[in-house]
């Protein structure tokens, strides 16, 4: 391969940094959001946050980015850069899975904790930012781990849009070269890099905040694997007690 | 925004066409991930590292990196070796290959979830290591994981569509040549779209109530 073409392959790489990035914090704030807004004492707030994670969970990510590329210009006259189609399409969608994710860690939280908030006459709001989340989210970090890998996997589909990320720059090398044993095997290696360094980054992350809380990382990984269809990209079955 | 029933209509004939493609796609999908997870989750158990590791970190290569890609690479570098199979007979070997890396791991944790005691009792009944795993382990474990096996399923589903990426033509392909030939998008999309949300929901349904069956 020639030094043109790795610099196609780097800058497919830069792109599918900046969308893995962008559509995670995207689908961060949806699960936070949608998954507290699912733990709510209004019906309609619990009802209405339901009914997104079962439409996003029902679909394909790839018939989302189908509809956010296609049907959403012409049907509501919004054109959208690439970049944030395919962040929107991304992010909504693991941001479905994700308030699954955090509407399972916080009803895991010992019932006992949110009374204690009760009996202390703390508002609401106060219970969820001082003594829920922050017994839930350390819960949290292995199934977003995982979800993250996932999410870096989907970035992958909107090269089918023409979008110059690292699977596209894969193809346009394929197309250059006559040969693809090569370049994909190189492509396939560098998402393994980039999942790798994700999990590495998770595991630091969960350590630190576990050892906030006073509990040891990685137990019960058995148990999560049974779930982990439901709690992240790859599966659709709603949660039930994660 | 406008919305045109008759063009739905006309839709609907593809529409099978694609269905009933998605559905052979999954189906075999699933017989090579359920058969090939089963493999990988038993020689993972094998005494000797020189066949755990290089199991382990195949799967693990396989499961971290996109099936889009696996998907391509299989398409163009097998005919590159002189292998040549459809493009449909690609998509589910590949999709298959890259769902066994995780029914490996739920059969693993069905496996590692049966109570020691059933080890013990069968080495104190001195049955053979054949008939301890065909008679006492898997059938405990694999009751245990049917429903993460069937979630499974239903997240390969709506890996099908990618299928769509090496010209088969499953229900995202014929939406997209029907749109591309009618200019139409909304419709075609929008009927898919709705379509996974009716199969995938009930079957998550499914899975749900199972799980409260088999796994106690």
């Amino acid at each position: 391969m020639t030094s043109g073409l790795w610099e196609l392959v780097l800058k497919g790489i830069w792109i599918t940094v900046q969308l893995l990035v962008f559509s995670a914090l995207l689908a961060g704030a949806v699960s936070f959001a949608v998954g507290i807004a699912r733990t709510s004492r209004r019906w309609i707030v619990r009802f209405l946050a339901g009914f997104y994670t079962e439409v996003f969970r029902g679909t394909s990510a790839l018939i989302m980015i189908f509809w956010v590329y296609f049907v959403l210009p012409l049907a509501f006259g919004w054109q959208l850069v690439p970049m944030w189609a395919g962040t929107l399409a991304l992010g909504l969608t693991y941001g479905a899975y994700g308030a699954e994710i955090v509407r399972g860690a916080l009803n895991a939280v010992d019932p006992a904790q949110r009374e204690g908030g009760i009996a202390l006459s703390f508002t609401p709001w106060q219970r969820m930012r001082l003594v829920l989340l922050p017994q839930a989210v350390p819960e949290m970090i292995p199934s977003f781990c995982n979800l993250l890998i996932e999410l870096l996997k989907g970035t992958a589909l909107v090269s089918i849009m023409g979008m110059g990320d690292l699977a596209f720059s894969g193809n346009l090398v394929r197309l250059a070269l006559q040969q693809s044993a090569e370049i994909y095997s190189y492509v396939l290696l560098i998402y393994f890099v980039i999942a790798f360094l994700l999990t590495r980054l998770m595991r630091g992350l969960e350590k630190r905040l576990k050892a906030g809380i006073g509990r040891d990382p990685g137990t019960e990984a058995a148990a999560r694997e049974l779930k982990r269809a439901q709690t992240t990209g790859v599966g659709a079955a709603s949660g039930g007690a994660a | 925004m406008t919305w045109d029933w008759s063009a739905v209509g006309d839709f609907m004939p593809h529409f099978w066409d694609g269905l009933l493609v998605t559905l052979q796609a999954l189906a075999l999908g699933s017989l090579i991930s359920f058969a090939l997870g089963l493999v990988w989750a038993l020689l993972m158990r094998t005494p000797t590292r020189w066949v755990r590791w290089p199991i382990g970190v195949v799967t693990e290569f396989i499961r971290n990196t996109p099936l889009l890609v696996q998907l391509f690479f299989l398409f163009y570098v097998l005919p590159e070796w002189n292998i040549t199979f459809s493009a449909l007979t690609t998509g589910v070997v590949a999709i298959g290959l890259h769902y066994s890396t995780y029914t490996m791991q739920v059969y693993r944790a069905g496996i590692e979830g049966v109570p020691p005691g059933q080890w013990e009792a069968a080495t104190a009944l001195s049955l053979p290591v054949r008939r301890t795993w065909t008679a006492v382990i898997l059938p405990q474990a694999i009751r245990r994981v049917v429903p993460a096996l069937g979630n499974y399923v239903i997240s390969m589903l709506k890996d099908t569509p990618l299928l769509m990426a090496i010209t088969v033509l499953d229900m995202l392909g014929e939406a997209r040549l029907y749109s591309q030939q009618h200019f139409q998008f909304t419709e075609p999309l929008t009927v898919i779209g709705v379509a996974f949300i009716l199969i995938s929901y009930p079957a998550s349904l499914l899975m749900r109530a199972l799980e409260r069956r088999l796994v106690r």
